[in-house]
C-alpha cells in the first residue's frame, strides 16, 4: 500500500479502477434488466452493483466511496427497494390476487415482457444491492474503530 | 371466495409495510415512528380478531398468491388453528408495540427497533398462514434473523454473545429442518402441505418419512427450546429488551415451535405412536428440568426463562397425548402461557426500569413504593402457579385430567410436581422482590410510565378472563376449531385441496 497519492491502494490500482468501475456498474445494471430473458435476475444484478461501489471503496478509501453513496442514501434505497417490491405485490389485488402478475406479458424472450417480473427485479437489485453495499460498510467502520482503540 | 380470503395475505403485507415504512420515514422523529408503530400493531390485531369471525362464518378459507392454482402455486390457508395462532401472535403484538413506546426511549435508535420487530411478526404471521411447506421455511428464517438481531440490540457484551449463541443454534435447527423438507419433496414431488398429506397417506410409512420426522422433531424443538435443544433459551431471553423478551417466551417459540410441530406432525406426516411418546417423554422432561433449574436462579428474567421451558413442556405433554382433550388443554395452556409470560416479562422490565437491577438479591420490599407493579406480578406469578380463577389453573387442571384420562399417571404424577415447583419459584420472586423491609437504595426510584402500565393492564385482564374460554359456546368461537383441525390428522388436505379447486 502506498500513501503517496492520499488514502487507497496505489496508483495502477486507482486507474485500473477508473476504468472498470462504471463498467461493471453497467454491467450489472444489464444483468438486472435482462434477468427475465437471460440468466441473472434482481439479485444477482444487486450484487455486481454493490461490488462496483466496494471496488471504489478498496481502491480509493471509504471516504470516496461513501461521498457517491453515504450511509444515509444506502438505508434509504434499501428500503425503498422493500416498499417497492411490497407495493407491487399489493398492486397485485387490482386484479384481485396478492402478487398476480397484472400487467400484459408480452412476447417471450423480448425485452419489454414478462409482466412484473423485470420490475420485482429492479425492487429487488435495489435492497440487494445497497444491502450488501450496507453490511460492508458497516464492516469496515467497524473495525476502523475497533483499531482505534486499541 | 376470493373477496373475503383476500385478509389473508394481508397479514404479512400489513406488518412488512410497517416495517419499511418505519425504516423511511421514523427516524425522522420519535412520535412518527411510535404512530405508525401502534398503527400497524393495531390494524393487524383486529384483523385477527375479524378472523375468528371470518372463520366461524365460512369455514377454511384457502388462497392462491398471485392466482397460481396450488399445488404449483404458493397456496396460503386459514383454518381453525391459523385463526388462533393469530390472535395469540398479533394480540401479544400489540401489547408489546404499546409497552415499547415508553421502554425503549433508552435505545438510540427506536425506529430499528420498530422494523425488526414487525420483520418478526411478519414472519410469524407468514408461518402460521403459510400453507406451502417452503413458503413456511421461508417466513420461519425471516422471523429467526429479526429475532437474533433483536437479542442483540442492545449491544452491549454479553448479549452479543447470546445472540451469537442463539443465531449459531437457531440455525442449525433451520439447517434440520430445510434438510428434512429437501428429503420430503424428493419423496413426495410436491411442496403444498395439503397435497404432501395426501401422497404421504397413500404411500406406506418408510424409514424416510421416520428420518424426516426426527429431523423435524429436532429443528422445531430447537425452536421452540424443548430439553434437549433448550441451550440457548436461558441466554437469549434475558439479555433482549423486556419487550423482545417478553415476545420471544411469549409467542416466538411458540409459532415457530409448537405451531410447526402440530402442523407438521397432525396435519403432514400425521402422528403416530413412536412420534405421540417421543413428545411426551420430551415434554415432561422440558418440565421437570427447567423446573428444577428455575429454582435456582436469581437472575429475574433468567428464571422467567427456565420457567418458559418448563411451561413449553406442559404443552408439548399434552399436545403429545394427541387425544381430543388433550389436544385441547395443550392449546388453551398456549394461549394462557403466551399472555401471562409476556405478563410477567413486561413486569420484569418494569422492575428493571425503576430499580436498575435484575438481581433478587439487591431487591426487595417493592411492594411498599411500586404497587401497580407488585399487583401485576402478583396476578401473573399466581396465574402461572395455576391459582383459580386465574387462567392458568383452568389449562393445567385441564392438562392434567387429560393425562390421568389416558391413563399416563407417571406423568400426571410429574406435572403436579412441577406445578408445585412452579409455585415455589414464584413465591421466591414475591418474598426477595416485592415482601419484606424496603432497601435503603430502592427508597427513591422512578415511578412506570403509562403506556408501560396500561398493556400491563390489558394482558392482567386477559389473563383473569382467561378461563371464560372454555365455557360452552365460547370455546366453539375460538379453541375448539383450533383443537378439531389438529384431530381431523391428515384429512385435513382434503378440505383445502377442494378449496382450492
Amino acid at each position: 500500500m502506498s500513501h503517496e497519492h492520499g488514502k487507497g491502494m496505489s496508483i495502477i490500482v486507482k486507474t485500473i479502477t477508473r476504468f472498470t468501475v462504471g463498467l461493471i456498474f453497467l454491467y450489472g445494471i444489464y444483468i438486472v434488466l435482462h434477468g427475465h430473458v437471460s440468466p441473472g435476475g434482481g439479485f444477482a444484478g444487486g450484487v455486481i452493483i454493490a461490488l462496483s461501489f466496494v471496488h471504489l471503496m478498496l481502491a480509493y478509501g471509504k471516504e470516496a466511496a461513501l461521498k457517491k453513496l453515504s450511509k444515509r442514501a444506502t438505508s434509504i434505497l434499501e428500503s425503498t427497494g422493500a416498499m417497492l417490491f411490497l407495493l407491487i405485490a399489493l398492486l397485485g389485488f387490482t386484479g384481485g390476487y396478492f402478487f398476480l402478475n397484472f400487467i400484459n406479458k408480452g412476447e417471450p424472450f423480448k425485452l419489454f415482457s414478462a409482466g412484473i417480473i423485470p420490475l420485482c427485479n429492479i425492487a429487488i437489485a435495489l435492497k440487494v444491492g445497497a444491502g450488501l453495499f450496507a453490511i460492508f460498510v458497516a464492516l469496515v467502520l467497524l473495525d476502523l474503530d475497533s483499531e482505534k482503540k486499541e | 371466495m376470493s373477496n373475503i380470503s383476500s385478509i389473508i395475505p394481508l397479514f404479512t403485507a400489513i406488518p412488512l409495510g410497517g416495517a419499511f415504512v418505519i425504516s423511511l420515514i421514523g427516524r425522522k422523529a420519535r412520535w412518527i415512528s411510535d404512530l405508525l408503530a401502534i398503527l400497524t400493531a393495531l390494524v393487524i390485531c383486529v384483523l385477527s380478531l375479524l378472523s375468528v369471525r371470518i372463520y366461524n362464518m365460512y369455514g377454511v378459507l384457502t388462497y392462491s398468491v398471485g392466482g397460481w392454482i396450488p399445488p404449483v402455486g404458493i397456496g396460503m390457508v386459514l383454518d381453525g388453528l391459523t385463526t388462533f395462532m393469530l390472535v395469540v401472535v398479533n394480540l401479544v403484538a400489540f401489547c408489546v408495540v404499546i409497552y415499547s413506546i415508553n421502554y425503549m426511549e433508552r435505545f438510540t435508535s427506536k425506529w430499528k427497533f420498530y422494523t425488526l420487530f414487525f420483520l418478526m411478526v411478519a414472519g410469524m404471521n407468514g408461518v402460521i398462514i403459510s400453507g406451502d411447506i417452503f413458503n413456511f421455511f421461508v417466513f420461519l428464517e425471516i422471523a429467526s434473523v429479526a429475532s437474533y438481531a433483536l437479542v442483540a440490540f442492545g449491544t452491549e457484551k454479553h448479549e452479543l454473545e447470546a445472540a451469537f449463541k442463539y443465531a449459531v443454534m437457531g440455525t442449525i435447527g433451520s439447517l434440520f429442518i430445510l434438510l428434512g423438507i429437501a428429503l420430503l419433496y424428493g419423496y413426495t414431488s410436491t411442496l403444498n402441505m395439503a397435497d404432501m398429506a395426501n401422497v404421504l397417506a397413500q404411500k406406506n410409512t418408510t424409514n424416510l418419512t421416520l428420518m424426516v420426522s426426527v429431523m423435524f422433531l429436532m429443528g422445531f424443538g430447537l425452536k421452540a427450546a424443548i430439553v434437549p435443544f433448550h441451550g440457548w433459551l436461558p441466554d437469549a431471553h434475558p439479555s433482549a429488551p423486556a419487550p423482545i423478551s417478553a415476545m420471544l417466551s411469549g409467542v416466538l417459540i411458540k409459532s415457530l415451535g409448537i405451531y410447526a410441530i402440530c402442523r407438521i406432525f397432525f396435519n403432514v406426516i400425521g402422528i403416530s405412536q413412536p412420534i405421540s411418546s417421543i413428545l411426551m417423554f420430551l415434554g415432561a422432561l422440558s418440565m421437570v428440568v427447567g423446573g428444577l433449574l428455575a429454582l435456582g436462579q436469581w437472575d429475574l428474567k433468567r428464571l422467567l426463562a427456565y420457567s418458559s421451558i418448563s411451561q413449553i413442556g406442559y404443552i408439548v405433554l399434552a399436545i403429545g397425548l394427541a387425544t381430543p382433550l388433550g389436544i385441547l388443554a395443550g392449546l388453551f395452556h398456549l394461549f394462557n402461557h403466551s399472555i401471562f409470560k409476556s405478563l410477567l416479562f413486561l413486569n420484569s422490565g418494569s422492575v428493571e426500569y425503576i430499580t436498575g437491577t435484575r438481581d433478587l438479591k439487591k431487591m426487595g420490599g417493592l411492594s411498599q413504593n411500586a404497587p401497580f407493579t407488585s399487583t401485576i406480578n402478583l396476578i401473573g406469578s399466581m396465574s402461572i402457579a395455576g391459582i383459580p380463577p386465574f387462567s392458568g389453573f383452568w389449562s393445567k387442571l385441564f392438562i392434567i385430567v387429560a393425562v390421568v384420562q389416558a391413563g399416563r399417571f407417571g406423568y400426571a404424577f410429574w406435572a403436579i410436581l412441577v406445578s408445585i415447583l412452579t409455585l415455589a419459584m414464584y413465591l421466591k420472586v414475591t418474598k426477595y422482590a416485592f415482601s419484606g423491609s424496603l432497601k435503603e437504595s430502592l427508597k427513591h426510584i422512578k415511578k412506570v410510565p403509562v403506556f408501560m402500565k396500561l398493556s400491563m393492564a390489558i394482558l392482567a385482564v386477559i389473563t383473569l378472563i382467561g378461563g371464560l374460554l372454555l365455557v360452552p359456546g365460547v370455546d366453539e368461537l375460538f379453541l375448539k376449531p383450533a383443537a378439531d383441525t389438529m384431530l381431523q390428522g391428515v384429512r385435513y388436505s382434503t378440505g383445502i385441496l377442494t378449496g382450492l379447486k
